[in-house]
């Protein structure tokens, strides 16, 4: 995001110490612009205000997004794979969902 | 500027509501069978289901039934609960307030207390007239903010555009209020920062992890299944999101549900209860926060939605962001505001200024989407609080 607030349509990065990227959109599997002017090669197909690594994050690592954490990696998660509750966990209380709907 | 409606006790109100407040869930049948015909003519339901005492219940009933956005309140008790209805009706009184009460034990029953509730809220109509027109300003207002339904988006479109527009409301003199510190789970260090003293800093922390310990002992955190299928993984990141409505202005105070700001400012309304866990969830939906932060004044409120909430309010009107442009080509209709075109490259800014616009002109009486649906919802729970202490209110 710019400074003055506006978003360009590519990945977004929402502060330069984050680990993860925001879908601004539905973005498929492949090379993606992403809004600091790197490129990602997204692994996993996802849909819009979902989260994909910008690197390598190792189990037990820090999630950072808005320049802080939100969370810890459970499992090893390698850079343009999907980010959600299947490989990370509040360090607060448990996500609650469904497990119909969680994933999507 | 915009016209308000004058109250005897000096408060300026943007509506002119005739409240029809069932003192336990027995009487709510009559009381809506009463407002019925008038629905269509600012005359709400609110009320409390519980038949046992509780002072947070009685405060909160006192602050929205004088409410400055409502005019007249007619009281609608079973007979036998526990409520106090005579302090609540003398309160009331003592506002300025026409206030009638009717008993159904004594009224003979059902259909008599029906009949003498809707004489006496036609009346009300006709009366409500006479109350004095006087100009408002942006300085006159108090505005809350919640976000319900969030999802991936509200935290880098909705919430951040409310930010901004509530940086310029505080600039311009309202009160303005966020909440929900089970919501700020994670960000409660770099909210402290912006606190007015080092004590409100400190109390600011300590409403936070009082919030993480009451959930932690509920077994949950305020995040819902959907929240997850929008894609936030966890509260921290939820809080994030949510902690963006606040804006950037420094925060004046700390208050609790049913005080009123006592002046411009921003201030952080703390919903937990106060204690041991007592009376289970904090606020079992997003209508319960809505009515605490009307008990502290709000005349209207800001509600960011991702997932797509539909719901408005009784007593003040509920301006709908909504943050995800795939929800509001679904649910328009609902949407007051289209905040997920800054995904689409509007800025947040030019979103903001709508926000800031649409608040001016329904202060003013234009009526959000919500109101014209009809919607009215309004829900209270037990609850039980301290009183805030004086570093919360800094001088």
């Amino acid at each position: 995001m710019s400074d003055d607030g506006h978003i360009t349509g590519k990945l977004l990065l929402l502060c330069d110490e984050d680990n993860v990227l925001v879908a601004p959109g539905p973005v498929g599997v492949g090379v993606h612009p992403v809004s600091d002017g790197s490129v990602l090669s997204v692994q996993q197909a996802v849909s819009m205000g979902q989260k994909v690594a910008r690197f390598a994050i190792a189990r037990g690592q820090k999630v950072l997004k808005y320049g802080v954490s939100i969370g810890s990696a459970t499992a090893d998660i390698a850079a343009g794979e999907h980010v959600h509750v299947h490989n990370i966990r509040s360090d607060y209380t448990a996500t609650h969902f469904l497990k119909e709907t969680g994933g999507a | 500027m915009f016209e308000g409606y004058l109250r005897q006790d000096g408060r300026k109100g943007i509506r002119n509501t005739v409240a029809v407040a069932y003192l336990v869930e027995c009487a709510r049948h009559v009381a809506s069978e009463i407002v019925l015909p008038f629905r269509d003519q600012e005359v709400q339901v609110i009320g409390f289901p519980g038949c046992f005492p509780n002072d947070y219940a009685q405060k909160m009933m006192t602050q929205i039934c004088t409410h400055p956005n409502v005019g007249a309140v007619l009281l609608v008790s079973l007979g036998c609960e526990s409520f106090d209805r005579f302090s609540l009706a003398q309160d009331i009184a003592d506002s300025g307030r026409p206030v009638e009460s009717i008993v159904i034990q004594q009224t003979g029953g059902t259909r008599g207390s029906i009949q003498s509730g809707q004489a006496w809220v036609a009346a009300q109509i006709a009366a409500r007239k006479q109350v004095p027109r006087v100009p408002m300003g942006i300085d006159d207002l108090v505005i809350g903010t919640i976000c319900g339904g969030s999802d991936g988006t509200s935290g880098i479109t909705g919430n951040p555009a409310v930010g901004r527009a509530f940086d310029r409301l505080v600039a311009a003199g309202a009160a303005c209020i966020f909440e929900e510190t089970g919501e700020l789970i994670g960000c409660e260090h770099i909210m402290a920062e912006r606190a007015r003293t080092p004590e409100l800093a400190t109390e600011l922390v300590r409403s936070v992890t009082k919030a993480a310990d009451y959930y932690a002992a509920l077994g949950f955190g305020s995040f819902a299944a959907g929240n997850a299928e929008g894609g936030l993984s966890t509260i921290e990141e939820k809080s994030m999101g949510a902690y963006a409505k606040s804006g950037s202005a420094q925060i004046s105070g700390l208050i609790k549900p049913g005080d009123v700001p006592p002046a411009g400012g921003l201030y952080l309304l703390d919903v937990v209860p106060d204690g041991e866990v007592r009376f289970g969830f904090p606020n079992i939906s997003d209508n319960a926060e809505i009515a605490e932060m009307i008990a502290c004044g709000a005349h209207l409120i800001l509600f960011v939605t991702g997932r797509g909430s539909v719901v408005g309010s009784a007593v003040s009107p509920v301006i709908k962001v909504c943050a995800n442009p795939q929800t509001y080509a679904r649910l328009s209709e609902d949407m007051d505001v289209n905040a997920g075109r800054i995904l689409e490259g509007i800025g947040l800014d030019d979103v903001a200024d709508e926000i800031y616009n649409l608040v001016c002109g329904v202060a003013g009486g234009q009526p959000t989407k919500s109101e014209d649906l009809g919607h009215a919802e309004f829900i209270l729970t037990y609850k039980s609080f301290d009183p805030i202490g004086p570093s919360c209110l800094p001088v």
